[in-house]
């Protein structure tokens, strides 16, 4: 029988993949793509809690999550475009115009 | 080894796997193929957690929306820069070491957690539960999401508005 702590050590290493893709990507959408996967694993733990508690909040609150995640993509692409008309490029270290 | 454990361990490493290749591989385009893997592998986990309705969001809005989303992204700025973009990599290094040392810090929280909860049976329907607290406590945070994603349609659309 699967347990919780082996849902919440498959969710924590997922994020950690996640999270080591947003450090070291240098393009924009690379860095979208870890965040997706950290979202995700966060998604995982909420559920697995919500079923060992047999508390039904944590299935909506991912749904929520889910759906705000959705907005967060649109939109962000959406400036990655602009960026890239006005900049010619989509890489987040050239990427400094408000740099000081 | 029952069926559901059977199910996890398979479904953990098409996960991490698929995880792995999103942040490694160097083609922008197969890393977002990669990405529709892993989101559609963190479905089945939610299916082997019991909640049906969940996957099929999963699936319809992660794997269905977001992929597609990102694919017309990459082809738009591929379009508009006339070569086929690849991912390059910085600090890899570094960047391993606090991705580990954040796993490790959460690992260490869960060993020390008293984590050892029954495993209850579920047999309420949760697709019925999760419809009734949407639409019961959790009414006004639905609407609030509502125009959410409206905002969120306009501003996308005024960022990527044409010049004219």
């Amino acid at each position: 029988m699967i347990g919780l702590p082996a849902y919440l050590t498959l969710a924590a290493l997922v994020f950690s993949i996640g999270l080591f893709g947003v450090l070291t990507r240098r393009n924009a959408i690379g860095i979208l793509l870890g965040i997706e996967l950290m979202l995700n694993a966060v998604n995982i733990n909420l559920v697995a809690f919500a079923r060992f508690s047999g508390n039904v909040t944590g299935l909506v609150f991912t749904l929520f999550t889910i759906s705000i995640t959705v907005a967060e993509v649109a939109v962000g692409l959406a400036i990655v475009i602009a960026i890239f008309r006005v900049r010619r490029t989509v890489e987040a270290d050239r990427l400094d115009l408000l740099r000081g | 080894m029952t069926l559901e454990t059977v199910g996890f361990w398979v479904v953990a490493v098409v996960l991490l796997a698929s995880s792995l290749a999103v942040v490694l591989t160097p083609n922008l385009f197969h890393a977002v193929l990669y990405l529709a893997a892993a989101l559609v592998a963190t479905g089945v986990v939610f299916l082997l957690l019991d909640q049906p309705f969940l996957f099929a969001v999963q699936l319809l809005l992660y794997a269905g929306g977001v992929v597609t989303i990102v694919v017309f992204a990459i082809m738009l700025t591929e379009r508009l820069v006339g070569e086929r973009l690849v991912q390059t990599s910085r600090h890899l290094v570094n960047g391993a070491i606090v991705a580990a040392a954040v796993f490790v810090g959460v690992a260490g929280f869960l060993i020390r957690a008293p984590l050892e909860a029954p495993h209850p049976s579920q047999s309420v329907d949760t697709t019925a539960a999760i419809g009734r607290a949407l639409f019961g406590p959790f009414a006004i945070t639905l609407e609030l999401l509502g125009v959410l994603l409206v905002v969120a349609l306009l501003g996308a659309l005024y960022f990527a508005r044409s010049e004219e």
